[in-house]
């Protein structure tokens, strides 16, 4: 049955194979016209196939056909000469039988099995052996690998590492093995005893322990907490009412007084509007204080304080405008008793009382303009500064037109002056702020009027500057005053000016200090300031960018890198430089004394010149200083090569420049800065690290063991601490 | 609106007793208290100096052995309880406080090899040349009992290094029957010494004069070779914190090393002193024992300059402010002068002298020979590679 099948299965093979064979064919005859030869071929294939069926192994003679290679001298084929003979080809009869099957699979068993290798020698083995084991060891050994390296870094070791606990024996133990024995501790035991307190175990009374069943923890703590919290905001509110009392500003508790009269006045009205009876009765109240106010005189002038500013009130503004302000309160007061007398028949007192709270407003407002507050007067004195600056370049025609002729007034001259001394502040100022783009020769702009583009700069000036020169000025204002001289220019600005109900004084501070700033300037003028070498932009910039470089200038408006090193250049130029030696005694030869000089000659005589020295390495290179003088004394105390840890000379420097000591550290940071990186403690015994402080217990030390010598008797708990020990 | 108020609060200036510190305001502008950098210098430098000034290791010296002190061992438990066994087989043991012999023992025949404490404390085990090993009990017998050995029972140590004579170290586990791994030095090894804070780091004590810090796991290259010694070392301890350690040679001094320096910070030597064979730092990390060939077992402080006993709050703070000092100014020329600084015997001073001058010309020579041949054929072999001939797997 089975050979039939498979004889059926390979006739469709065959045929298919024929069937793909074939458009192969049809290009072979194309080119060979052969398709006979090849038919015939296939066929005979065919043939065999089918007659290879019945034998598993028949060989067949091949027939020959045609001239062939493989026919060998015996006319047999070597075709299947690649194939070997098989054992259990021999043993195969026709039929299969069941007996034949077992020594079959014996058979193959044997052929399976290879041949035993030669067993090392023992040298080897051993070798093997101890490899093995190291690499296990070292396997187990960089488990410590964390803790040395943490301990190798940690910041500080305190030694010994683990903690020590104190050994705290529980009070009933400690008493178990005591025993009263004299009669006061005997007395007292017995009391304890009569009070059923307890002597061993849980210190508690059976009261006590009544008690806490009967509150729950949970109770205790909402309680606990609640009371917390109602205590916090007692001390809030204290501390805040105590700062509250504390401030001094008049201002802030008329601010204070105002809000609570209009709080009180709202509270009214709900009252009235709820509980009428409750009103009338606060009404009362509120009249009853005004009564007692109205008695006590409070507001006329007979206090001591209104005395003293009645003294006062003739020279000083602020005196007089208080003395208004209680008089007309005074009056106010009086004239409530007559209205509420008024009104006293009348239902509608409320009214009268609103009045009363309410406080005047529009006097307030007025004295704070005028008040001694000193934000306000500065924005005042900002604000004229900028309309001073503004009005600058209308007046400069001015200048121009009357500079030449000096016979004008003394006026103009003295207008011309001012304008002159601005001009000159503003381009030192200019020029502080960032000696960069804008910054032009200060000849240049006292020749010509303040180009357009040197406006947003001028205008743009940080304002404290302003208010600092300023405060200098008014020390000054007094005793430079010429009243005479400035007035009429004064006058005509003022005129100028926006209407505006500021007080004149700042104003006339200004002034003086344009005054002064011109004297100033005139004279302290630096020579140096000129002979910088500034370095200088092309003007053609977007204005996007000028108003960035502008910020930018302003925010580092305070230090200036490149004059500072030009300063310090030519400093370190002036130093190396060799110095004439002056032997001119004062007083050798002509008169001497306090404030007498020795004269030109004589000086120029006695002088000696030293000779010029070599040219400055650094002569022509700008941005550098080359120090040609190495301090050998100096040397003897630095550090020649950089030490080993630090990477570059900055981190070391940094390191030595950062003080650790208590006169540049807070004390927090002294202790932090100078904690020792190993803490022993004298008498405390140090112990070697433990297997217990990696994380895996000693007992993985015999995990090994176990397993290199009986491999069988690995109990589970073992087989839990190895698989552990894997997964670490 | 905000207020600013001037507030004073007496809290911040007013003291709560009399015995508190007063409360000093102080300002810590930095434009106040200029010349950090200089101010710091010279309190580096004086601090050096009186770290010089109050050097005086040497505490005190214990005699009563009749021959040459052999090997040292510290009890687990106690501190001051000492144990020294003599090359004539006398074992001793010593209180360190009151500085005398509690009790001897003729142990053994011959030398004392070795001693270990059981690590309860309870008894100790010696080792002699007549071939025995012995355990005693450590209090002594009682009234009219004689001074017997109990029995001999070996203790357990897991992973252990052995140095033989013929120069190599071998590393066993104990739990198997075959070493791990064997190193092969120049020269024999004396002593090696685990790191108590580090498991696999050990540093073996050479007759080469070195010191050799290995990691058990590569043992090709050392970790750290440790010069100074003018001859054979002899012994080595860890201090328990790990991070130095301590080695006794035959040069008649003792020497400590930071474990990651090569070079020593500390030598100690006396007139008397002769070779250190032995040498253990106790378990509180404090103190420095030897034993030489003298008899006499002598104690060391660790730190030469501490000042011992209890120090006030304000002592500590200066002592802390002055080590961090020292730290952050000793590359400075004069500072590590003066620190380096050390007064040695002439002997050991000569010898230096000599070693420095025949390394150079070895240096020297091979130098020459590297330069006056085929570039690559001569090896450059590093420090640390040179001493270690081989290692056998």
């Amino acid at each position: 049955m089975t050979a039939n099948r498979l004889a059926e299965s390979l006739l469709a093979l065959s045929q298919q194979e024929e069937l793909a064979d074939l458009p192969k064919d049809y290009l072979l005859s194309e080119s060979e016209d052969e398709g006979d030869n090849d038919g015939e071929r296939k066929h005979q294939k065919l043939l065999e196939a089918i007659s290879s069926l019945d034998g598993k192994n028949r060989r067949k003679l091949a027939e020959r056909s045609e001239a062939s290679l493989k026919v060998s001298e015996f006319n047999v084929s070597s075709e299947g000469s690649g194939e070997k003979l098989v054992l259990a080809d021999l043993l195969e009869p026709v039929k299969t039988s069941s007996s034949l099957a077992t020594v079959k699979k014996q058979l193959s068993r044997v052929k399976s099995k290879k041949t035993v290798e030669l067993p090392l020698n023992k040298e080897e083995i051993e070798r093997i052996h101890r490899e093995v084991a190291f690499n296990k060891t070292a396997q187990v050994l960089s488990k410590w690998d964390p803790v040395v390296l943490k301990n190798r870094q940690a910041e500080q070791l305190v030694f010994p590492l683990e903690k020590e606990e104190p050994a705290i024996a529980p009070i009933e133990h400690v008493l178990s093995g005591w025993k009263a024995r004299t009669p006061l501790e005997q007395e007292i035991f017995n009391l304890l005893h009569k009070n059923k307190q307890p002597v061993t175990d849980p210190l508690l009374t059976p009261v006590e322990k009544a008690s806490l069943r009967a509150m729950s923890l949970e109770e205790a703590k909402m309680r606990r907490a609640e009371l917390q919290r109602a205590r916090a905001l007692q001390s809030y509110y204290e501390a805040k009412a105590r700062r509250e009392k504390k401030i001094k500003s008049k201002k802030y508790h008329k601010v204070v007084k105002k809000g609570k009269a209009k709080k009180a006045l709202k509270e009214f009205e709900q009252l009235r509007k709820v509980n009428p009876a409750a009103a009338l009765e606060e009404l009362e109240k509120i009249e009853k204080a005004r009564m007692m106010e109205r008695m006590s005189l409070k507001h006329q002038n007979s206090g001591k304080w209104a005395k003293s500013k009645a003294i006062m009130a003739k020279y000083d503004l602020e005196a007089r405008q208080a003395m208004q302000e209680q008089l007309s309160k005074n009056k106010e007061l009086t004239q409530k008793l007559q209205v509420a007398s008024e009104s006293e028949e009348e239902e509608g007192g409320t009214e009268d009382v609103e009045e009363l709270l309410v406080p005047d407003v529009v006097n307030e407002v007025q004295m704070n303009a005028d008040g001694p507050n000193p934000w306000m007067l500065r924005s005042c004195t900002s604000d004229t500064k900028e309309a001073a600056t503004q009005e600058d370049p209308e007046q400069l025609p001015e200048l121009e037109a009357h500079g030449v002729s000096e016979n004008s007034g003394s006026q103009e001259v003295l207008s011309e002056l001012r304008v002159l001394s601005q001009k000159l502040k503003e381009n030192h100022q200019s020029r502080k702020q960032k000696a960069s783009s804008e910054g032009t020769i200060p000849q240049v702009q006292r020749e010509e009027p303040a180009p357009e583009e040197e406006e947003p700069l001028l205008l743009q000036r940080p304002e404290r500057v302003q208010t600092l020169e300023e405060l200098e000025e008014l020390g000054k204002e007094e005793c430079f005053q010429n009243k005479e001289l400035p007035r009429p220019v004064l006058e005509g600005q003022q005129s100028e000016r926006t209407p505006n109900n500021r007080p004149d004084a700042p104003k006339e501070k200004k002034k003086k200090e344009q005054m002064i700033d011109l004297q100033n300037l005139l004279t302290t003028q630096s020579p140096s300031v000129k002979s910088l070498a500034v370095p200088t932009i092309e003007e053609l910039e977007d204005e996007e960018e000028r108003n960035h470089r502008q910020m930018i200038k302003e925010a580092f408006a305070g230090d200036d890198v490149i004059r500072d090193f030009l300063k310090e250049k030519r400093e370190a130029v002036e130093a190396s430089k060799p110095k004439d030696v002056d032997l001119t005694l004062p007083g050798w030869g002509e008169w001497g004394g306090v404030g007498l000089k020795p004269s030109a000659k004589k000086r120029r005589r006695f002088l000696i010149k030293a000779p010029e020295g070599p040219p400055r390495k650094d002569k022509n290179l700008p941005n550098v200083i080359i120090n040609e003088k190495r301090n050998i004394h100096a040397a003897a105390h630095q550090v020649r090569v950089l030490p080993y840890p630090f990477t570059h000379h900055w981190q070391f420097e940094r390191t030595i420049q950062t003080p650790i000591g208590s006169t540049w550290n807070t004390q927090r940071a002294f202790q932090k800065l100078t904690t020792p990186k190993v803490v022993t403690k004298p008498g405390h015994i140090i112990n070697p690290i433990k297997a217990e402080d990696v994380g895996y217990r000693s007992s993985s030390r015999s995990d090994l063991s176990v397993i290199q010598r009986n491999p069988k008797r690995i109990t589970t708990r073992h087989k839990k601490q190895l698989k552990k020990c894997s997964v670490d | 609106m905000k207020v600013k108020m001037l507030s004073r609060n007496p809290d911040n200036y007013v003291r709560e007793t009399k015995l508190d510190l007063q409360r000093v305001p102080r300002n810590y502008d930095p434009a106040l208290h200029p010349f950090e950098v200089p101010r710091e210098y010279i309190r580096a430098l004086n601090a050096t100096k009186l770290e010089r000034v109050f050097a005086k290791p040497f505490l005190a010296s214990l005699d009563g052995h009749r021959d040459g002190v052999n090997c040292l061992a510290k009890h687990p438990e106690k501190l001051a309880t000492v144990l020294s066994g003599a090359c004539d087989g006398e074992v001793r043991i010593w209180n360190l406080t009151q500085r005398n012999c509690i009790r001897t023992i003729q142990a053994h025949e011959g030398f004392v090899r070795g001693i270990c404490t059981r690590f309860c404390g309870t008894s100790f085990f010696t080792v002699g040349d007549d071939k025995t090993v012995k355990q005693w009990k450590m209090d002594g017998p009682g009234y009219g009992d004689e001074e017997e050995p109990l029995h001999t029972i070996l203790g357990k140590t897991f992973l252990l290094g052995s140095c033989a004579s013929d120069r190599n170290i071998v590393l066993y586990d104990m739990r198997q029957a075959t070493p791990l791994k064997k190193v092969i030095l120049d020269m024999r090894t004396n002593t090696i010494c685990w790191n108590p804070m580090e498991a696999f780091i050990f540093t073996a004590a050479n007759e080469d004069y070195n010191l050799y810090t290995f990691d058990m796991r590569a043992l090709d290259t050392p970790v750290m070779v440790h010069m100074d010694h003018v001859s054979a070392v002899l012994d080595v301890d860890y201090s328990p914190t790990g991070k130095e350690f301590v080695s006794a040679s035959f040069d008649k001094s003792i020497r400590i090393f930071p474990v990651d320096k090569s070079r020593s910070r500390e030598v100690y030597h006396t007139k008397r002193m002769q070779h250190v064979i032995c040498v253990k730092w106790t378990s509180d990390s404090k103190y420095i024992m030897c034993g030489s060939d003298e008899m006499n077992i002598r104690l060391w402080k660790a730190n030469a300059s501490e000042k011992l006993g209890v120090l006030t709050s304000r002592e500590k703070a200066a002592k802390d402010y002055n080590q961090k000092l020292k730290e952050k100014f000793q590359h400075y020329p004069h500072i590590k002068r003066i620190a380096r600084h050390r007064h040695l015997p002439k002997s050991i001073y000569s010898q230096i002298q000599e070693q420095r001058i025949m390394k150079e010309a070895r240096r020297r020579k091979e130098v020459n020979r590297i330069k006056h041949s085929k570039p690559g054929s001569v090896p450059l072999v590093s420090e640390k590679k040179k001493h270690v001939v081989a290692v056998v797997k």
